[in-house]
């Protein structure tokens, strides 16, 4: 089962490969891993999408609560959560495709953040199944480049993820 | 600059003195030139210089095992560093408290490929506990300081400090924290009073209760604790290969080590209880075998660790108890003497079918007129050295046989790579434990492959008067890698021979040792004699025995069949 799994750790050098080398040590999957600091700056807070068994989820956040400098950590697929994640799309814009682009971006909420006399490019956010759904709505034809963040997450009402 | 700064180096040298270090093995270069100007300025602390960096970490790997102290060992950048990897993998392996401290390029020279240039703390970084660079010389006594505490609390494990060459010649004040607190770190040492009740009333109320000890026990010092536990509650109790030691191998209770070349009775047991209390031990591959075989029999299983990683990693635990592992069984004995609880009447029965499986001597061997059987070699080795020795051992054979033959009735007695399997561990785990009991009896067992990855220690063992006896059992082949090509690879023997041997009797006396070669049986136990006899009692001696070739390890459990599908030496 896909699992989102939130960290705090220590903002130092190298505690980001800590976390990358162990789940590459161990074989474990990663889809997509952001990071980024808190507004404490000693802190980093890591939101890590894996997809294992059971099991194996337990083991990956015993193993990271092992590392040194992960100070906590929190799957949030143990309660309610949002997930968001960021997708800047590069698309046709040309007659042909114009409206069309125009019409799916409103649909999954999205804005035109740059025009060209060919192009759009387009920010949508939203969990990762609602961008890997924009995506398998339009026109492959019409893609000229995506990119994006991974997604993060945080718990419902009074979940919190705090030193 | 006020008058009470010193150098990074000095530095460096004073949170070793405020650890109480007794010794740092070590190799000088480039980049630990400071340091070493440092280390030659004191005397609190005795440098011990070794000849390869990898036998630095192993014998300071060794001093810990058999002390229960951290380990210290001192190395330069680049290629000091890469040297050291494997002797820090196979600590780590075996959870062993290490600080090593190695040295790095200047801080401005980081990055630009400089001379005897790595990163070392990303090499290291997966085979250490944790590891830091320093940048700043402030930082230097903090982060020594964290490094002994990380090492040595929760499950140890070694933990290197990388420091640059720039730093160590600068000038700061000295200022040893008195503590450490890492908020991200907080071992758990007090088991779950709830847990480890529930855990006693299955083990008074079990059929077939079993105990399984591993090197947790040991390196826990919880051994007495154990003893007492086991006992008490009159269970039988095996032990792996890295907790041998933690339970008197001569006590009734006892049925020897289990695992792939574990005894019958020990693997049969495991297979065939019904509650299974496992201490400081993680169900690996070599010990349970295939794990769904060893499930197939139900049972409840409790699980007793400081590593909530170690817990249903490998096998589903019922009842975890996360905790220090001599709190957890002082809690138990506390428990037990306070409850007053009679024996368990089940156990007859169940010792009548360990009986059974101890009648079939698993460890029988026939002793030739001719060849030296190996485990002649180490029985003889208990019987001379009264049981009493420091055991330190290489990787194939002679280690399975060493751990079979030679049975201990303390802990921290038995040095081995069991983790990593490191061939080489021999003699620098030999100068490790010499260097700390200068007055103990120390053998090495090796084999004739083994010993020569390590040899030029002969050197180092030579210039700090250390007087061990190495055993080398000599069957000119890589014997355990001979035996699973007989096994299972159609006698098709790809370079596991052992051609061009050096005269090892020559070797050694060309070191300024004594050498010795025996070749018959008869000539065992005087060789033996002679080696441990006072005469000798101050020089190292090579004892080079010419052993059966053909000889091989059972019991055996083949990789990935189950505990109670063992080959015996009847089989074949
Ligand atoms: C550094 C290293 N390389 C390879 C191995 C694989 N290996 C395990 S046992 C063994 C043979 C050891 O031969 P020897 O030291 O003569 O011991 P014997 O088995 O003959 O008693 C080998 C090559 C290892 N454990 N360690
Ligand atoms: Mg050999």
């Amino acid at each position: 089962m896909r699992h989102i799994i939130s960290l705090l750790m220590e903002n130092e050098s190298g505690a980001l490969s800590r976390v990358s080398g162990l789940f590459s040590a161990r074989g474990y999957n990663i889809e997509s891993l952001t990071v980024a600091p808190t507004e404490d700056a000693t802190l980093s807070r890591m939101t890590i999408v894996t997809s294992g068994s059971d099991e194996i989820i337990e083991q990956i956040i015993k193993q990271l609560n092992k590392l040194i400098d992960v100070v906590k950590v929190l799957d949030l697929n143990d309660g309610r959560f949002i997930e968001r994640e960021l997708m800047i799309v590069k698309v046709k814009a040309n007659a042909q495709y114009r409206d069309e682009m125009k019409r799916m971006c409103d649909i999954f909420r999205g804005r035109i953040i740059d025009v060209s006399d060919s192009s759009f490019t387009i920010e949508i956010t939203g969990s990762s199944s609602k961008l890997d759904a924009y995506i398998e709505s339009i026109d492959k034809a019409a893609i000229l480049e995506t990119v994006r963040t991974g997604a993060s997450g945080i718990g419902r009402g009074d979940r919190i993820l705090k030193v | 600059m006020s008058s009470n700064h010193i150098s990074g180096a000095e530095i460096v040298i004073r949170c070793l003195h405020e650890e109480k270090v007794k010794f740092v093995f070590g190799y000088p270069g480039g980049a630990v030139l400071n340091i070493y100007d440092a280390v030659f300025q004191q005397n609190k602390f005795k440098h011990v210089l070794v000849r390869h960096e990898q036998a630095a970490i192993h014998a300071a790997d060794a001093y810990s095992r058999s002390t229960g102290k951290v380990g210290v060992a001192l190395v330069t950048s680049g290629p000091g560093a890469t040297n050291a990897v494997t002797g820090i993998a196979t600590a780590y392996m075996d959870s062993i408290p290490m600080v090593i401290i190695s040295g790095q390029v200047p801080t401005y020279a980081i990055g630009q490929d400089a001379f005897q240039e790595c990163d070392t703390v990303g090499i290291t970084r997966p085979c250490v506990k944790h590891n830091f660079l320093v940048k700043d010389i402030k930082d230097i006594a903090s982060t020594i300081k964290k490094a002994f505490y990380v090492a040595s609390s929760g499950r140890p494990g070694p933990v290197l400090v990388d420091i640059p060459k720039d730093i160590t010649a600068e000038k700061y004040e000295f200022n040893y924290p008195k503590s450490v607190h890492l908020r991200s770190y907080n071992p758990i040492i007090k088991g779950h009073s709830g847990q480890i009740k529930k855990a006693l009333s299955l083990l008074l109320n079990a059929k077939r209760p079993m105990i399984y000890s591993g090197g947790g026990v040991v390196l826990g010092d919880a051994a007495s604790q154990l003893t007492k536990f086991v006992r008490a509650i009159g269970s039988p109790i095996t032990s792996t290969l890295m907790g041998l030691g933690g339970f008197p191998a001569s006590d009734k209770q006892f049925l020897g080590m289990l695992g792939m070349h574990g005894t019958y009775e020990a693997n049969m047991a495991m297979q065939e209880c019904d509650v299974l209390l496992a201490v400081g031990a993680r169900f690996d591959d070599r010990v349970i075998g295939n794990p769904e075989h060893f499930l197939s029999k139900p049972k409840t299983i409790i699980h007793i660790d400081i590593d909530p990683s170690s817990i249903s990693k490998r096998v589903k635990i019922d009842i975890p108890i996360v905790g220090d592992v001599i709190s957890v069984l002082t809690e138990l004995n506390d428990l037990l003497t306070k409850e007053k609880t009679k024996q368990n009447p089940s156990l007859k029965h169940w010792f009548k079918d360990i009986d059974q499986w101890r009648s079939m001597n698993c460890l029988s061997f026939k002793n030739d007129k001719k060849l030296i059987k190996p485990q002649f070699v180490i029985q003889t080795l208990h019987k001379v050295t009264k049981g009493d020795a420091f055991i330190t051992s290489d990787v194939g054979q002679h280690q399975m046989w060493a751990a079979q033959y030679y049975p201990f009735e303390k802990p921290r007695r038995w040095i081995n790579s069991g983790g990593l399997g490191t061939m080489g561990v021999g003699l620098p785990y030999a100068m490790g434990a010499q260097l700390a009991f200068p007055d103990a009896k120390v053998a090495c067992v090796t084999g004739e492959a083994s010993i020569q990855m390590c040899i030029q220690e002969l050197s180092t063992c030579k210039q700090f008067h250390l007087p061990i006896k190495i055993i080398n059992l000599n069957n000119r082949y890589m014997g355990m890698v001979r035996q699973w090509q007989e096994f299972f690879y159609g006698n098709r023997y790809a370079e596991s021979y052992m051609e061009a041997l050096p005269d090892f009797v020559k070797l050694a006396e060309s070191y300024g040792h004594v050498g010795m070669k025996i070749e018959k049986p008869s000539d065992v136990e005087p060789a033996l004699k002679e080696a441990f006899s006072n005469k000798l009692k101050e020089r190292l001696v090579f004892m080079d025995f010419i052993t059966d070739q053909k000889e091989n390890v059972f019991p055996m459990v083949p990789n990935g069949k189950g505990l109670s599908e063992m080959i015996t030496a009847e089989d074949l």
